[in-house]
C-alpha cells in the first residue's frame, strides 16, 4: 500500500500517512466549503488500511482552524478508527492545540466522549 | 415604507468597519475575505484568542450564506448578483461585530426564527449537547456542515444573535443577523 500525501491549501490541511509505520497526520486548517469531497479520500484510504494495519495506528492530528462542515467528515475518520480499534488494533489519537485555545481542546473532547479511542489532549506552548 | 437595500447598506456600514461588502458570495469571495480580516487583525496585534474567535464566526457565517442562500432573486425588483449578500465586519469597543444580511424566502422565515430563538435560549451546556447530537446523528449533506453553523458561532461567542426580517414583498424579506463576537 502507498502512501497518502496531500499538500494543505488556504482551505485544507496538509495530510501524510506512512502505511507502514502506521502514522496519520492531519495539519493545517480544514475550511472547505465541499468537505466531503476532501475527506472521502482519506476515508477510503483508511478503510483499504484496516484490511493490513501496522502494529501500532497513531494519528496526530493538528488543526489550527476546522469549520462545522469538517466536523462530520473528521468524525468519519475518527470512525474509521474506533472500527479499527474494535478489531483489537493498537491505535491511538492525538489531538494537539495551541495553549489558550479552549474552543479546539472543547472540540477535541466533544470527539473522545463521542469515539471509543484513546485520546491525548496535548497542549502546544510556543 | 419598503425596505431599500442601498438605505440598509449606508445604515449597516456606520460604525467602526473593518470590512464591508456586497455582492456574490463565492469561494474565491470567502478566500479574499479571510485573508483581508487576518491580516488587518495582525496589524492591530488583537489576542490571539479574539482572532480566532472571530474567524471562526466569520467562517461559519461566510459559508451559511454560501450554502444557503438563493442563487436567483426571481421576483426582486433590484439589481442584484447571483448569491447575493451583505457582510460587515465592524469593531465595538473591545468586541467585534458581525453582521449579515441576505434575502430569504418568507416561508422560511419560521424555521429559521424558531432556530435562532431556541439556541439563544439555550446554556453553554445545552448547547454543547446539540452540538454533540448533531453531529453524531445528522448525515452531512451536500450543502455543508447540517445544521451546525448557527450552534458553532453560540458556543464560540457564548451570545445571543440578534436579527430582523425587512419584509420586502410577498415572496421575499430581507434578514440581517448580527453577531457580538
Amino acid at each position: 500500500m502507498e502512501a497518502l500525501m496531500i499538500e494543505g491549501t488556504q482551505k485544507t490541511p496538509t495530510v501524510e500517512f506512512e502505511p507502514t509505520k502506521g502514522v496519520l497526520e492531519i495539519k493545517g486548517r480544514s475550511i472547505p466549503e465541499n468537505s466531503i469531497e476532501f475527506y472521502k479520500p482519506i476515508v477510503d484510504w483508511l478503510e483499504e488500511y484496516s484490511g493490513s494495519p501496522a502494529a501500532k495506528t497513531v494519528v496526530n492530528v493538528h488543526l489550527e482552524y476546522f469549520n462545522t462542515s469538517s466536523s462530520k467528515c473528521i468524525l468519519d475518520v475518527f470512525k474509521k478508527l474506533e472500527s479499527l480499534h474494535k478489531s483489537s488494533n493498537d491505535v491511538q489519537i492525538n489531538w494537539y492545540y495551541e495553549e489558550d485555545d479552549e474552543d479546539m481542546l472543547e472540540a477535541g473532547e466533544d470527539y473522545e466522549s463521542i469515539i471509543r479511542v484513546p485520546f491525548k489532549m496535548i497542549e502546544i506552548v510556543d | 415604507m419598503s425596505f431599500n437595500i442601498n438605505e440598509y447598506y449606508s445604515k449597516v456600514s456606520q460604525g467602526d468597519v473593518l470590512l464591508a461588502y456586497k455582492g456574490s458570495i463565492t469561494s474565491e469571495l470567502i478566500n479574499e475575505v479571510l485573508e483581508a480580516v487576518e491580516e488587518k487583525l495582525e496589524k492591530v496585534n488583537e489576542s490571539g484568542k479574539t482572532r480566532k474567535k472571530l474567524y471562526n464566526v466569520l467562517v461559519e457565517s461566510l459559508q451559511n450564506l454560501y450554502h444557503h442562500i438563493e442563487e436567483t432573486h426571481e421576483g426582486i425588483d433590484e439589481d442584484l448578483d447571483p448569491k447575493f449578500a451583505v457582510l460587515i465586519i465592524e469593531r465595538d469597543n473591545e468586541d467585534y461585530k458581525v453582521i449579515t444580511g441576505n434575502f430569504i424566502r418568507n416561508t422560511k422565515i419560521g424555521f429559521l426564527k424558531e432556530k435562532i430563538d431556541k439556541i439563544n435560549s439555550m446554556t453553554k451546556d445545552e448547547l454543547k449537547d446539540m452540538y454533540k447530537f448533531i453531529l453524531n446523528h445528522q448525515k452531512i449533506s451536500a450543502k455543508g456542515g447540517g445544521g451546525l453553523g448557527l450552534v458553532d458561532i453560540a458556543r464560540k461567542t457564548g451570545k445571543d444573535m440578534t436579527y430582523e426580517f425587512y419584509n420586502y414583498n410577498n415572496d421575499y424579506s430581507f434578514f440581517n443577523l448580527t453577531i457580538d463576537v
